[in-house]
């Protein structure tokens, strides 16, 4: 077992994990943070993306010994202490981003470090910005268009 | 007093935005996988390698003494409790079931096969685990290719069966009395075009693996399981196991996403059940998508053989279909029904006088098939709009004008088809003009003879679908004259609360698609009350206890319309408190927009909310009336519904690489009356995605071992954003006649319309070059094929329903 000290969305834990344990796993498991989910196996389907050190990762591709001493944010830790929505969280309701739910804190979390690298994308932006996470229910389409709305909303 | 009373908008075709984000958004879920309980163990699975082998010994003993292992057992441990793995769909009286374990006992039947199970305290520990576990195997031929695999002599995928033909089902419009005998249209025909056509074989890949917990507790067990169907779970649990049905709960609490994927009943659900029953202690089994994609069913896998006859003017005057169709190695539970449903659909749109369709199911060494997404209609869309196409072709007419001439008119409805089936209500015209118009066809026509001339190395090509569907599964009746196990009924409850808000009960269990918004807009209309007001129950057998649960694009045309029964039997009731309150006469109400008023008399009123609150004091109550508004209704629909609509698309084919890029998609659906436009473009959109990656995309391939050689996302290609176009939809609104909001199903049609549409394309596109068919999903390397290949076009070898062999190979069907 190795100690890790990692801060996840403004919570600083201290724990032991084993070497091989992913991230995603110490989120779910050890934390309870079961708002970041697992689609596959292969880092395809990116339903576990996650921000580590402000960057997007996808947290079954990352050892949890590998987040030691980071930052880690996830779907939970985006909406503010009054309930209040992240933009990109409001745009995917408006904009009818979701149906079954499972890939969209994935998305959420790409859509956020998209528009942070490239805050006015085009559609083919978008589209290729999230290529590595799939959906099965939207057909993309009001995906891309929650980007481009939170886009638009930004400050 | 003769003010206006400002009247609230109606709530039924509103844009609501969704109830059900603010929990999935936010990460505050529900998913099995996220369950923990005190005590709980984990179970892996070890499944089979093999595709076909007889199982000579396990040996579990070294698994047993890892760290963390309770227990670890094998099919011998449960063959005399475990049954067979549902199959509710005998689709003839003489179809050949030999029975499905959920754990292998004798022989495994096709790679992915569950063998073994560990159970231990932790996942890490029973994954781990599997490898202390040895299996011998001795090896059997794989069945692969459906037609080798009816033929004499063939290898028996089940030694407990004389033939791999399940079952031979037949529908024969002349002995059936709908039309006119097949073989008269077949042997007078002035024109004739025959194709077989590949549906080849699909993963419905929902994006949340299966999971299930099990909780036993004494003679009671509770299931959570990721599932379209908790009611017919926990009947098929009991059934199956021996256990009595009230001591059975299921819970399908968030579920992510189905497709058809998540209708049958798992061995992976049987074997948790077993393992928690057997230890006494609550267990946990969540699949890895690996597991998924190789164990959970698939869909489509048809060879279809179809003969269409015409007149030289173009009136279509007979149809032939044969199919074989993958039953894989087991039939799970709705499995032989899927091709069967779409025995309906071949005819589409078309007045044809003569049909006969024949299905085979057949046994091989694969994953079983089952429901995904149009479940037998989209192959039936597929192989009618295909065939339309080649007929233009062959009459030299334009494939729109062939359409035009055989679809039903408008007036024309109701209209009884050639199989039986009566269409209520239906505008082909209207959806395909507006669909021509929204595309611009005239110009992409006049811009593709323009490439034509000039040789242009990107060709576009131009396809239809104008296609229909049954949906609404299902009137109970047919369903029994199908043979299939159950009704098609749904339940609803609504409960008055006294504080004047309300809760629906529904059997209809979602999975993304919106019940909770759509359902709310109902209640709130029917009531007057608001919209916010009403709380959605579903998917838990023990708050709605009554159900049949989602599939089929039910839930509104047939979920939907049981909540209206229910609702007006509140008013019925409310109306005679009503009555009493304003001391009149119950014919004298008129009840609107949650209101009672006397008739004729202003000012004199009473709205639900003090009713409700009447009938929980219950001091002040008509005699006789007992105190409650309570109210159920079970509703059965009188017929199918039938969304119809026209798609259009556009593709740009680089003739150097392959390359298809869809230019424009254009869909014009008719679902009838929209409740939530929002949502119906949602499901349309996502239709959609699926039906153009059947085209484009997707396909499962096995080897000639009979392995899964798609079996993670990097090679089941599942379409990203990147790899789609915006959509362009509108709708036509003609209301169907057979229920009280006239409303169609949404759920599936943009899955079955889509397919056709883009390989037309494609065709359309590259038939200058001699091409007259394609192989799905048509890959740059098929179309490249097809272009500079030589000879005869059409798809016949080379796929998966044909054998593994052939299918590696990626032949782009260029073969006779």
């Amino acid at each position: 077992m190795t100690k890790i000290n990692v801060k996840v969305d403004g919570v600083a834990y201290s724990d032991e994990v084993e070497p091989r344990t992913l991230l995603v796993y110490y989120l779910r498991e050890q934390l309870g943070k079961v708002g970041t989910v697992v689609g596959c196996d292969t880092s395809n389907c990116g339903a576990c993306t996650v921000e580590l050190d402000g960057r997007s990762v996808k947290s079954c591709t990352v050892l949890a010994v590998q987040a030691d001493g980071g930052e880690v944010t996830t779907v939970e830790g985006l909406a503010g202490p009054d309930g209040t929505l992240d933009r990109v969280q409001q745009a995917f309701h408006e904009q009818h981003g979701l149906q079954c739910g499972f890939c969209t804190p994935g998305m959420i979390m790409a859509v956020r470090d998209l528009l942070r690298e490239n805050p006015n994308p085009s559609e083919a932006e978008i589209r290729e910005g999230i290529e590595g996470n799939l959906c099965r229910c939207t057909g993309y389409q009001n995906i891309v268009r929650a980007a481009q709305a939170a886009a638009g909303a930004k400050a | 007093m003769t003010t206006v009373e400002e009247r609230p908008a109606p709530e039924i075709g509103q844009a609501r935005l969704r109830k059900e984000d603010a929990h999935l958004i936010t990460g505050r879920t529900t998913w099995t996988d996220n369950m923990t309980l005190p005590g709980m163990l984990h179970l892996a699975i070890l499944r089979s390698p093999m595709a076909h082998a007889t199982l000579t010994s396990i040996d579990t003993s070294e698994a047993v003494g890892r760290p963390g292992v309770v227990a670890v057992f094998t099919g011998q441990d449960f063959k005399d409790v475990q049954g067979d793995v549902p199959c509710a769909w005998p689709v003839t009286e003489d179809m050949v079931n030999p029975g499905a374990p959920s754990l292998a006992v004798n022989q495994v039947n096709f790679a992915g096969e569950c063998v073994a199970v560990v159970v231990a305290r932790t996942k890490a520990e029973a994954q781990d685990a599997l490898e202390g576990i040895d299996v011998d195997y001795e090896p059997l031929p794989p069945v692969l290719d459906m037609e080798a695999a009816i033929a004499d002599g063939a290898t028996l995928v089940h030694p407990n069966t004389e033939s791999n033909r399940s079952y031979t089902w037949v529908f024969d419009s002349g002995a059936a009395g709908t039309g006119a005998p097949i073989d008269d249209a077949l042997s007078g025909a002035e024109v004739t075009v025959r194709r077989r056509f590949i549906q080849q074989r699909l993963i419905p890949a929902f994006m949340e693996p299966r999971s299930v917990v099990v909780q036993p507790s004494g003679d009671n067990v509770t299931v959570w399981s990721s599932t379209q169907i908790p009611h017919i779970l926990r009947v098929m649990l009991a059934l199956t196991l021996g256990i009595p049905e009230q001591k059975v709960r299921v819970i399908a609490p968030d579920v992510g996403g189905g497709f058809g994927g998540k209708i049958p009943v798992t061995p992976e659900e049987i074997i948790s059940v077993l393992v928690a029953r057997r230890l006494n202690k609550p267990v946990k089994y969540t699949e890895s998508r690996s597991e998924s994609l190789m164990s959970a069913h698939h869909g489509r896998d048809q060879i279809q053989d179809i003969t269409i006859t015409a007149t030289r003017d173009g009136t279509v005057t007979g149809l032939d279909v044969h199919l074989l169709a993958d039953m894989g190695a087991y039939l799970r539970l709705v499995g032989p029904g899927v091709p069967i449903l779409g025995a309906f659909m071949f005819n589409a749109i078309y007045k044809i006088p003569a049909y006969r369709f024949t299905c085979e199911g057949i046994f091989t060494t694969k994953t079983p098939t089952d429901a995904y997404r149009g479940a037998g209609r989209p192959e039936a869309t597929f192989a009618i709009e295909r065939i339309m196409d080649e007929l233009a072709v062959e009459l030299g007419m334009d494939p729109m004008a062939l359409r035009r001439k055989n679809w039903i008119a408008h007036e024309e409805f109701p209209f009884t088809t050639v199989a039986g089936l009566t269409y209520d209500s239906g505008n082909y015209e209207a959806a395909t003009d507006k669909a021509l118009e929204l595309i611009g066809w005239d110009d992409l026509r006049a811009e593709q003879q323009k490439r034509r001339d000039s040789n242009d190395p990107v060709q576009l090509g131009l396809g239809i679908s104008t296609f229909t569907e049954m949906c609404g599964l299902a009137p109970s009746r047919v369903l029994g004259s199908l043979s299939y196990g159950a009704g098609g009924w749904e339940h609803a409850a609504i409960r008055m609360l006294p504080t004047g808000k309300v809760e629906v009960v529904t059997g209809s269990s979602p999975h993304g698609q919106g019940h909770e918004t759509a359902f709310a807009q109902i209640v709130a209309d029917r009531l007057g009350v608001a919209f916010d007001d009403v709380e959605l129950i579903h998917g838990d057998t023990a708050s709605s206890h009554k159900g049949l649960d989602t599939y089929g694009s039910r839930s509104l045309a047939v979920g939907g319309i049981a909540i209206v029964k229910a609702a007006d039997k509140v008013i019925e009731k409310a109306r005679k408190i009503a009555a009493h309150l304003l001391e009149a006469n119950e014919e004298d109400l008129e009840f609107a927009d949650g209101k009672f008023r006397v008739a004729g008399s202003p000012g004199s009123e009473v709205g639900m909310a003090d009713i409700a609150l009447a009938v929980f004091a219950a001091h002040n109550l008509p005699d006789g009336v007992e105190p409650s508004l309570d109210s159920d209704a079970t509703y059965d629909p009188e017929n199918f519904s039938f969304p119809h609509g026209t798609h259009l698309c556009a593709v740009e084919v680089d003739t150097e690489t392959g390359m298809t890029k869809i230019r424009k998609y254009v869909c014009v659906d008719d679902v009838g009356t929209p409740v939530n436009p929002l949502i119906i473009e949602g499901q349309v959109h996502g239709g959609l995605a699926q039906g153009i990656a059947q085209a484009l995309f997707e396909e499962a391939v096995y080897d000639d071992g009979g392995n899964l050689t798609t079996g993670t996302f990097v090679d089941y290609t599942l379409p990203s954003a990147a790899d789609l176009p915006s959509f362009t939809t509108d709708r036509t609104e003609t209301p169907s006649t057979t229920n009280p909001l006239g409303v169609k199903g949404v759920g599936e049609a943009g899955t079955i319309a889509s397919t056709p549409a883009v390989i037309n394309a494609v065709v359309d596109a590259i038939r200058q070059f001699g091409v007259n068919d394609i192989r799905m999903p048509a890959t740059p390397e098929r179309v490249w094929r097809a272009i500079h290949g030589a000879g005869d076009q059409r798809a016949a070898a080379g796929t998966n329903a044909y054998g593994g062999a052939s299918t590696s190979t990626s032949d782009g069907g260029n073969d006779a």
